[in-house]
């Protein structure tokens, strides 16, 4: 109760202290004074401690199963895990705005503090952008999406927050991927800031490349995150199923991962400047129509949590007002930055990272259509599509083969003009590809000539940084262990697909399925009861046609509040492969519902976007930047 | 005539606007291609012509129109003024249920009977697909 009502004016606080800051930083810009005013720091300080203890009574109020609090009420039960009532803080609508504004003023705070060798004038402009997007959110959370609204009477008992959210996975996708989406806003503010004062330069670039990469690091991992939790959770059986909530979160990676290699030129060469205020701003755009897209319900997945149109007429008007603010800034204040020289050498480092920025902006702009198209089509025609992964495999992949390969040649490259040094061993890596791939591939899959494209040219890549990664002088590690992360990633991606295998049946308990790869025999089930379901656990072994015994233990859980019913699979991991059986019940029938899948490198698809964020780490904490 | 830097400019420009012509053609191209439709089973009895492309029926699976055995299940999906025979042989998801909306992928074989390929229900157990929910006539 107290709780509830110290969270509610500890956000009014910090939304004044919005207003207040604003007029300081502005008297602060007009005077003369070398450095910005101590108390404007200080007062981004105490705004921060309001959004947090803000924060904090929210959970104290979850964990404590407040139910005076509507939010709490909804999205809680008392028999609920510890773990899962507080990690059920943001896995609301409410709570994970309140979370968006905790990001929003961190990150702010965190840059006073970062960029003190930063002109004075630059900064306080990028806490006044910040702050126009922090005022948006605090009235965005205050008029629509008051995590404290009281409830009277009081009920006795939550709703109970959705069971397939009750996971360790989905308890930290959600941080993870804000601090990327979130993080992003401070680049846009940044750049802004930058291009006002004509101060996107060699030193602004090697200034905001750091925020870049603490976002694309931490979203890089929150999309992992989700992908981990669908694989298990929702009994899909695959890691990426282009459904729109997943391509939202992909997009501004697209942009990030282009942004941060144009920010690599810039700080280098002093060039790309438009481009990169453009994929500044489109990346936080992405963010907010991600979020906009995925809280008005628009999109149908289990991040709608309520359809409150207000919700979405809200962002969507922010969301214009930012993007008219952004581009008026643009056009009025860019100047062409014509100190450096521009000129671009056909073989050069610039170059081939340019035409890799060429070919994400195409993935993007696939991944744009295919998610926004049904939508659009559905407000003009009324018509209802869906656009499957077929129309996203067909479009990316003949591009990934180039975009690989660039992947390879780019970093051998010097900057400026450049020569195609070891030709040799290039020609040798490259040829070696090619003859592995063809014996690999020619026994196992039909559409040779494709796959022989794209996996010798993933195969290239991950030789040439192999490579790198041992007999190279360690500046570039970074780079290396990244573009390593994505040739493995690739590689294991394109096996999966390749070598997976499938069976699905009904069957009752003690019968056996014979499949052409062996028996699934259905044990016995056996019931148990934990404190808020029900559980029923299937004991399966399966035999393949080596002789081979595999025991799974799927489980259908069935939850008390909400009544639900969840599939556990089963997943036998090894470096190889992952056997994964989930199964299902069908009415009260007596017959189960099973799905064997036999999915050969599913582990490396994990290591491999660690190895991404790893290297993103590495260059993060490296002083020097790239030769 | 003009210098290098405006030849190189506009050469990039031309190679803007080719590469945004070519993808926008290929992402059309595709979109043509493998969009799937959705229809409520009244929409399919008052087809015309019966397409071989792939679709989604949605509706509520009827009450007592499950059946199952070791190949397949069998159910009836309605918008309770029209219904579909549907079989399916796949893994279903955790809430299929009679009385419950439901998404089926797949293909007409003709106005009575759909062959799925996949059923969608990924949602908690309030939830009706908002193309149910329109098909069904809800507000």
């Amino acid at each position: 109760m107290l709780a509830n009502q110290i969270g509610y004016y500890s956000l009014i606080i910090g939304l004044l202290f919005s207003f207040y800051l604003c007029g300081v930083s502005i008297k602060d810009f007009n005077n003369n004074n070398k450095n910005v005013n101590s108390n404007i720091i200080t007062l981004s300080f105490l705004q921060l401690t309001f959004v947090i203890i803000s924060f904090l009574s929210l959970i104290l109020s979850f964990i404590n199963s407040d139910f005076s609090n509507e939010t709490v009420f909804n999205n809680s039960h008392t028999t609920k895990p510890l773990f899962y009532k507080i990690s059920g803080t943001w896995g609301n609508h409410e709570g994970s705005l309140l979370l968006w504004l905790l990001v929003l003023t961190l990150f702010i705070f965190l840059f006073l503090i970062k960029s003190r060798e930063q002109p004075k004038k630059y900064r306080i402009l990028t806490l006044l952008f910040q702050q126009l997007i922090i005022i948006g959110f605090f009235l965005f959370v205050l008029m629509t999406s008051n995590p404290f609204n009281y409830l009277f009477p009081i009920p006795a008992e939550g709703l109970g927050l959705n069971p397939i959210l009750q996971d360790p996975a989905l308890a930290i996708h959600p941080p993870f991927l804000y601090l990327g989406y979130v993080g992003s806003s401070i680049i846009f503010s940044a750049s802004l800031a930058a291009v006002v004062q004509n101060y996107i330069s060699k030193e602004w670039g090697q200034h905001i490349k750091k925020w870049v990469l603490i976002s694309w690091i931490f979203l890089t991992i929150g999309i992992m995150l989700g992908s981990i939790w669908a694989y298990y959770e929702l009994g899909w059986g695959g890691f990426w199923f282009w459904d729109p909530v997943e391509n939202v979160s992909l997009m501004p990676w697209l942009t990030l991962t282009a942004l941060f290699h144009c920010i690599l030129v810039l700080e280098r060469r002093g060039a790309l400047t438009s481009w990169v205020v453009i994929l500044s701003i489109t990346t936080f755009m992405l963010s907010m129509c991600g979020t906009f897209l995925v809280r008005s319900g628009i999109l149908n997945s289990v991040h709608t949590f309520a359809n409150d149109p207000a919700r979405g007429i809200f962002i969507l008007i922010f969301l214009f007002i930012l993007i008219f603010l952004s581009l008026s800034i643009f056009f009025l204040f860019h100047k062409e930055n014509n100190k450096g020289s521009i000129s671009l050498f056909w073989l050069s480092k610039e170059s081939s990272i340019l035409i890799n920025n060429w070919i994400l902006m195409y993935f993007l702009s696939v991944v744009l259509i295919g998610t926004v198209y049904p939508i659009f089509l559905d407000v003009i025609s009324a018509e209802k599509i869906s656009v499957g992964p077929p129309f996203y495999q067909k479009l990316i992949s003949p591009f990934l083969a180039p975009f690989l390969l660039f992947m390879a040649f780019g970093p051998k490259l010097k900057w400026i003009k450049s020569k195609i040094e070891n030709k040799g061993s290039l020609i040798i890596f490259f040829i070696i590809s090619v003859i592995l791939t063809f014996f690999i591939l020619k026994n196992i899959t039909t559409d040779l000539l494709f796959y022989t494209i794209l996996i010798s040219a993933a195969f290239f890549l991950f030789f040439t940084t192999l490579k790198e990664l041992f007999f190279q002088n360690f500046n570039n590690i970074s780079q290396a262990i990244a573009h390593f992360g994505f040739s493995l990633f690739i590689l294991s991606i394109l096996f999966n697909s390749i070598l997976s295998s499938e069976v699905t049946t009904n069957i009752k308990v003690g019968e056996r399925h014979n499949y052409d790869k062996g028996e699934i025999f259905f044990e016995k089930i056996e019931e148990k009861k934990k404190s808020n379901f029900n559980s029923i656990i299937g004991y399966f072994k399966i035999t393949n046609n080596e002789g081979k015994v595999i025991e799974l233990n799927p489980e259908i859980r069935v939850y008390n509040q909400p009544t639900l019913i969840t599939s556990e699979a089963d997943i036998k991991t090894t470096l190889l492969q992952d056997n994964f059986l989930v199964m299902n019940i069908v009415k009260d029938n007596e017959y189960f519902n099973i799905r064997y899948q036999v999915k050969p490198f599913m582990l490396w698809i994990w290591i491999s976007v660690l190895l991404l964020g790893l290297g993103g780490l590495i260059s993060l904490l490296k002083k020097k930047y790239e030769k | 005539m003009y210098g290098k830097k405006v030849k190189l400019r506009f050469l990039f420009l031309a190679l803007i606007l080719f590469s945004v012509i070519l993808s926008l053609f290929l992402i059309l191209q595709a979109l043509k291609n493998n969009v799937v439709y959705f229809q409520s089973p009244s929409e399919i009895k008052s087809l015309i012509k019966l397409d071989k492309k792939k679709i989604r029926v949605g509706g509520m699976v009827k009450e007592q129109s499950i059946s199952i055995n070791s190949d397949e299940i069998n159910f009836v999906i309605t918008d309770f003024k029209n219904e579909i025979n549907v079989t399916f042989s796949g893994a279903v998801p955790n809430l299929f249920a009679e009385g419950k909306g439901v998404v089926a992928e797949g293909f007409l074989k003709d106005r009575n009977y759909f062959s799925a390929t996949k059923i969608l229900a990924k949602h908690d157990e309030n939830y009706m697909p908002p193309e149910v929910k329109e098909a069904l006539g809800v507000k």
